[in-house]
């Protein structure tokens, strides 16, 4: 597993590796494990696109569970805007404490493709030990896990890769210059334990999710609008 | 606690003095062991129920003695006419049970309408079965419905479930074993039972026949029933006789003779050959001399032989009743020394051995239940359920999790019963070669295990439902229940959450009939930078209320990039209220 402590490396090992992976975008590692993802303001679902980019929806079905207030707050999750033949088994509660335990009963289940566990702020119950155990029964049994959280604030927790994912204007529609393009995505990862943290253009192509400094004339920073 | 034990032990040996003055009021003794105890005391007297004398002696001596003065011989098991047969028959079956069905439904016609049901037959569907008021009406059964309607064109035609009220007739058939113990179905309408011995539990055949009668007419069901030495002779009092007929050995002859021959369970094609023959009765077929009617119906079949059923109805011809067995119940239960608080550690030895029951059957759980029995003689339950059948006793164990707490123990349990309600066969399948576990039942443990938790409405998985309004497409269907169709994919772009219910902005417009320039949400500014649109999706008059606007759907992108799903709700001057009303109702990514 993973998360066994690494054996100590020398400096120069570190260096190597840092060496490595600073050309990769992203993590450097895709193995299956607990990532959060923070949204930037409730009632943006680029997390969501972010997320469903990277899901695998031929493993398995994909456990969702929402608690009461995300539900009440940024809606329900609707079938026709899904990707095309994702298999959902949604469970509503009401407390973040219920997400945290279904989570971790679907965890087990290693037929699933994914667990998706929704959290509005800032429970108490969702501490470092809660996130660490996701974690690590995530790795085990080898189902991606993904705690999206919305008016949280980025404490203490064991995810091993945390993104802040927020919209950015959409790309040009070549057939209708009003109307709306591809979707594009400001991808910030601020901790990863693989990878290199940093900032990019993420958008979904062809199911997969594309990691960019800059697309097409639009750069990083001159995407969002005044 | 030995000081008791002794002293009740002494009061086991003492026989207590017979005082037949006061022996309506049942002693004191005999009132506290009324409590449920399963490991109480056994009683040091015999009690009787439904005696028929208020001074039933209390001494077991004394009451042998009364009853057998009481004119009950032991029957001679070699006697052919030693039974008693009840036979029930349900006139109305189908209707009494579509009534009943109505009644719960809130929907059933007053008694005055005449209603029939129908099956289909040969040319189009005919009348099966037929309410008081049809028949009063001239309503047969068996005559094609257009033909009835011809004749009543009031009348109100359902299709009858024929399947229904066979499985119905079998559940009854088991339903009324707690009168004898032992009970078969009997043609289509009719069930028989062996009510040797157990009259005397009911206070006798006439008071047992109408406690049946009683009980089955709340049920809705309207009965025939009558008791004989014979299932023929039952079956054709009952059918043809009076009302709740008992029929003693003595008189099978005088009281069956002046029956129709229809009540022999002949087949009709018989019956008219009788009739034409000029014997219409069962005595007139009886005084015929035996070798004539031999020799006529000598290659005859059962149902078209006279003589053979004459011969079963008199008894001469033994017609056993062939009672099928019990279906298997599933129930462990553990009677404890001491009463106990908690129930839990009793458990998996209890789930272990209702596992291995289940697994000497090939069967599998559906609806587990566990009772508990307070020892001041309440009585607790808690129900769970699983997705798949399953005899895994960790897995039924795990799914009680949680929910022993609401137990509430009182002075504590002294006895736990576990019962698999509901029970389906399972297949045995081994779907790797080296073994080890199937997918699906990972998954469906895992739907238990939240189910049990979280409750079976909150656990869903998506169905296609035929609508176009976007919150009613799709529906969600508890995850226990069997798998629907895939859901459609969609041509159109359709955001990824839709907010329940839509929620109202206010909007600025650059033109009435196009997107709005900005709009006001949850106290924020949005203004729209981009936009999709109008697609229209109008009302559905078969579903709406009318009155219902119609819907223009935008995808818009705000200053932020955020892209919302707006709608504007009628347009101006279409004759359906004041200014469009305008909501966000979907996020896109």
């Amino acid at each position: 597993m993973r998360s066994a402590l690494p054996p100590p490396k020398s400096a120069t090992d570190l260096l190597m590796e840092r060496a490595e992976t600073a050309g990769r975008k992203g993590e450097a590692d895709s193995q299956p494990t607990l990532r959060e993802l923070f949204a930037d303001k409730a009632t943006d679902a680029a997390a969501l696109g972010f997320m469903l980019a990277q899901i695998d929806i031929t493993k398995g079905p994909v456990l969702w569970i929402s608690d009461r207030i995300s539900r009440k707050e940024a809606g329900v999750i609707c079938m026709a805007g899904l990707p095309h033949g994702i298999d959902v088994l949604r469970v509503d509660v009401s407390k973040p404490v219920d997400v945290l335990w279904a989570m971790e009963q679907g965890l087990g289940c290693s037929t699933l493709g994914a667990v998706v566990g929704e959290v509005w702020g800032d429970p108490p119950a969702l501490d470092f030990t809660a996130s660490k155990r996701l974690a690590l029964r995530a790795e085990a049994h080898a189902v991606p896990a993904w705690l999206i959280r919305r008016a949280a604030t980025a404490n203490l927790s064991a995810a091993r890769a945390r993104w802040r994912v927020a919209s950015l204007a959409s790309m040009h529609n070549p057939d209708d210059i009003h109307a709306l393009g591809q979707p594009l995505w400001q991808a910030n990862l601020f901790r990863s334990r693989w990878g290199t943290p940093g900032e990019w253009v993420a958008r979904a192509q062809d199911g997969t999710l594309h990691l960019d400094h800059r697309v097409e004339g639009q750069t990083e920073a001159g995407a969002r609008y005044g | 606690m030995l000081a008791h034990a002794i002293a009740a032990l002494h009061q086991a040996m003492v026989t207590p003095p017979v005082d037949l003055s006061v022996t309506d009021l049942p002693p004191p003794d005999a009132q506290a062991e009324e409590a449920f105890t399963p490991v109480g005391i056994p009683p040091s007297t015999p009690r009787w129920r439904a005696s028929t004398t208020p001074t039933t002696p209390l001494d077991p001596k004394v009451g042998r003695v009364g009853v057998a003065a009481g004119a009950v011989t032991p029957p001679d098991p070699k006697d052919p006419l030693a039974r008693r047969i009840t036979a029930l028959h349900f006139p109305r079956f189908s209707m009494n049970r579509w009534q009943w069905h109505m009644d719960r439904a809130g929907q059933a016609p007053p008694p005055e309408v005449p209603v029939a049901l129908a099956v289909e037959g040969p040319h189009g569907p005919v009348i099966h079965a037929t309410n008081r008021a049809a028949d009063q009406h001239g309503i047969r059964i068996g005559a094609r419905v257009v033909d009835m309607r011809a004749l009543v064109p009031d009348l109100r035609v359902d299709f009858a479930d024929v399947g229904g009220d066979r499985a119905a007739l079998g559940r009854l058939m088991l339903w009324v074993r707690r009168w004898c113990p032992w009970s078969t179905v009997d043609g289509p309408a009719g069930l028989v039972m062996d009510t040797t011995g157990s009259d005397h539990l009911w206070g006798g055949e006439a008071a047992m026949l109408r406690e049946i009668e009683g009980k089955l007419s709340t049920l809705g069901l309207e009965t025939d029933l009558a008791t004989a030495p014979t299932h023929g002779a039952a079956w054709a009092l009952s059918r043809c006789g009076g009302v709740r007929e008992v029929c003693a050995p003595q008189d099978l002859a005088t009281k069956t003779a002046p029956l129709p021959v229809r009540a022999l369970r002949l087949h009709p094609d018989t019956v008219l050959l009788l009739k034409r023959l000029g014997l219409k009765t069962v005595g007139a077929l009886a005084d015929v001399p035996r070798l004539s009617l031999a020799r006529r119906f000598q290659k005859a079949e059962l149902v078209q032989n006279p003589l053979l059923r004459l011969d079963q109805l008199m008894g001469r011809m033994a017609e056993p009743l062939q009672s099928p067995d019990d279906p298997p119940q599933f129930c462990v239960q553990s009677s404890l020394p001491e009463p106990v608080m908690d129930p839990e550690p009793h458990l998996p030895d209890m789930a272990q051995e209702l596992c291995a029951g289940l697994h000497a059957a090939g069967l599998g759980a559906r609806r587990i239940t566990l009772t508990v029995y307070r020892t001041d003689g309440e009585v607790d339950r808690i129900g769970t359920a699983t997705s798949q059948a399953s005899r895994d006793a960790a897995h039924i164990l795990r799914l009680f999790d949680g929910k022993l707490e609401r137990l509430n123990p009182g002075f504590g349990f002294d006895l736990i019963t576990l019962e698999a309600s509901v029970v389906e066969h399972v297949d045995v399948v081994q779907t790797r070669i080296e073994g080890g576990s199937d997918e699906g039942t990972e998954l469906a443990r895992l739907v238990d295990r939240l189910s049990a938790k979280f409750g079976a409405d909150n656990i869903r998985r998506p169905a296609p439902r035929d609508s176009h309004i976007p919150e009613r497409r799709e529906g969600w269907h508890p995850a226990m229940a069997p798998d629907a169709a895939p859901l459609p994919a969609h041509p159109r772009p359709r955001p990824l959450r839709l907010l329940q219910p839509p929620e109202d902005i206010r909007v600025l417009y650059a033109v009435p009939e196009g997107p709005p320039a900005q709009f006001m949400w949850r106290r924020q500014t949005h203004k729209v930078v981009r936009f999709e649109g109008p697609e229209r999706i109008a009302p559905e008059w078969w579903a709406d209320r009318p009155g219902t606007r119609l819907r223009d759907y935008y995808r818009i992108e705000d200053q932020h990039g955020c892209r919302y799903w707006l709608f504007r709700e009628g347009v101006v001057g279409d004759g359906r209220g004041g200014a469009p009303r305008w909501c966000v109702q979907g996020l896109f990514a």
